[in-house]
């Protein structure tokens, strides 16, 4: 019996970020920096560092797992994992492939979240076509499920060559690699998580966080409409955390607009404004502020919703690599600590009963 | 010919997605008798109609539409095309769909069209009186900003279309969900209630959704 237990992560894009002066540093820097980072977070008690994946100019995240295995070779305890891994345009042999391995040299850390991503360039890039987003995700879930479930496995689907009776290497030991699906908002995905019976996921960009609350009724009575036993529920959400407030407030809200408004042209939102800084900060889904009032909103959120699990998808933007360790070393030393204080009494599911892997035993001669 | 809304209070909705459920709730609570469908057999949607939008009925698509003369499209955009030319013929049909590529991939009609994606919708249900509505604001704000008529603070949402009998009756079924109703004028100046538009994703009044919409006349 495993005791409850919460998670408190951290989130990143690999941001390309800038100098002192303002000058974006090279993409191999970008990549050390945040390795640096992550060794940081492990030596200050944070539960788990999870890259992006993107193929983009500004996001230096389009290979998670090779940095996640430099990170395991400089950390002990600290849980390496993807934020999310682009699942529909991935071959879900080659993400077990991957990942069973970082599970193997980090000793039992490695963890997933798979998704549909929010951006798209990944679609074109490696030859699917958008138009088939459900079915891809449906499919390549289907086939990850079975290979972290059910080895030897025979499988057949539409977009890659079928499986007959297949172990793929390396077996993982029993209740290892959880897999969490990450979800934007869709219903549908939340039914489907469920039906999967895998952990779930909510990546939330804006607005109230218990606007989610519908969806996390929907997610339990999936669950048990599909048989299963209740799963831990987790949010990612940006913040930036300072000694002070207003020094949080000062230092993000520059990389905030500059990412937003980059946002708002590519995408359609609305523009960013200091006004809805502000509003997010106070009602919304920016954890951004001291350590107390980022712990307090945390703990206020996951409470309201029943979470066990929140990743802070820190530093927003460009912002320089110094400012990134800061706030790392506060959310670690501080928040994550208050943040457990606060829910000392907060009941959640046991983790060990999202651990989709069971106990495979590959013939040693397959 | 029948204009749609008027003292009854029906709703149909295509779509049970994000958008469809969330505007189902707000039917509900408006008093509405909700019928509500998805891709498929209404047992598939069952589920999330019962907890996301409890009071409306899970449907077949077919059944929506007999089930009110108002029917609003909510599926994601690329799959519009899909659904029968003539399935809404007669219906006010309120269209609450917007492009987003990386939803519905590179579609370069649907990217480029020069007077919005609602033209398109009314090409492909020619026997439907399209209005485009419901489109312009957060999700949430279905939720959180609905306000009975006259309250202050209340937030406006815009309706487009040719047949004015039918944005009349949308702008009354606008009313009754909580929002105060602007007329944005014919179909094609939906083009400004999209996503990249002036009004897109932020919450207005209606003076100032209207200044927005028609702005040389309210600087006259």
């Amino acid at each position: 019996m495993t005791t409850p237990e919460l998670e408190l992560g951290l989130d990143t894009f690999g941001y390309i970020t800038v100098d002192e002066s303002g000058q974006p540093l090279a993409p191999d820097v970008v990549i050390r920096n945040y390795v640096e980072e992550a060794v940081l977070a492990d030596s200050v008690g944070i539960d788990s560092f999870n890259i992006g994946e993107h193929y983009r100019p500004d996001f230096m995240d389009s290979a998670a797992h090779v940095v996640l295995a430099a990170i395991a070779g400089r950390t002990k305890r600290i849980r390496l994992g993807t934020a999310v891994t682009v699942l529909s345009t991935q071959d879900p042999v080659r993400v077990y492939t991957n990942f069973a391995t970082l599970d193997a040299v980090s000793n039992g850390r490695a963890q997933l979240v798979v998704g549909r991503g929010s951006l798209t360039e990944s679609f074109p890039l490696f030859g699917f076509d958008l138009a088939d987003y459900e079915e891809l995700f449906e499919e390549k879930l289907d086939l990850l499920t079975r290979l972290l479930r059910d080895q030897p496995v025979t499988w057949s689907g539409k977009f890659r060559s079928p499986l007959v009776n297949q172990y793929v290497t390396p077996a993982l030991p029993e209740g290892h690699l959880p897999t969490w699906v990450g979800v934007g908002g869709s219903p549908q995905s939340v039914v489907r998580a469920a039906r999967y019976g895998l952990p779930l996921m909510l990546a939330v960009i804006g607005g109230p966080p218990g606007r989610f609350a519908p969806l996390v009724e929907l997610y339990k009575r999936a669950l048990d409409a599909y048989g299963h036993a209740p799963l831990p529920i987790g949010m990612h959400s940006h913040g930036y955390i300072a000694r002070t407030d207003q020094e949080a407030v000062d230092i993000q809200w520059p990389y905030w607009k500059e990412t937003f408004e980059k946002a708002a042209l590519e995408r359609g939102w609305a523009r960013p404004t200091m006004a809805r800084f502000q509003a997010e900060r106070a009602d919304g889904s920016l954890y951004i502020g001291s350590p107390e009032t980022v712990a307090t909103k945390i703990a206020a959120m996951m409470r309201l919703l029943g979470l066990s699990r929140f990743d802070l998808a820190y530093a927003t933007g460009r912002m320089p690599h110094p400012q990134r360790l800061a706030t790392i070393e506060l959310y670690g030393r501080e928040v994550i600590p208050r943040v457990r204080e606060l829910l000392a009494d907060h009941p959640v599911p046991p983790i060990s009963s999202s651990y989709p892997a069971k106990a495979v035993t590959a013939p040693t001669h397959v | 010919m029948s204009s749609g809304e008027t003292g009854e209070r029906r709703l149909g909705i295509v779509g049970a997605g994000r958008v469809g459920t969330t505007i189902a709730r707000a039917a509900i609570a408006a008093g509405y008798d909700v019928a509500i469908s998805g891709s498929g057999g209404a047992e598939r949607i069952a589920l999330i109609v019962e907890v996301l939008a409890p009071g409306a009925r899970a449907v077949t698509t077919e059944e929506v539409v007999a089930h009110s003369d108002v029917i609003v499209l909510a599926v994601p955009m690329h799959r519009f095309r899909e659904l029968p030319r003539d399935l809404f013929a007669g219906k006010i049909l309120i269209d609450a769909m917007n492009y987003w590529e990386e939803i519905d991939g590179v579609d370069q009609e649907l990217a480029t069209a020069p007077a919005g994606t609602s033209i398109l919708v009314q090409e492909r249900f020619p026997s439907a009186r399209v209005v485009k509505s419901l489109n312009h604001i957060t999700y949430y704000k279905f939720d959180e900003g609905r306000r009975p008529h006259g309250a202050p603070g209340r937030i406006a949402m815009a309706a487009a279309g040719d047949d004015r009998a039918a944005v009349a009756a949308v702008m009354q079924l606008v009313d009754r969900l909580g929002f105060d109703a602007v007329d944005a004028g014919p179909l094609e100046a939906g083009l400004a209630l999209e996503p990249d538009g002036p009004v897109f994703g932020v919450s207005y009044s209606a003076d100032e959704l209207s200044s927005l919409l028609w702005p040389a006349a309210s600087s006259a």
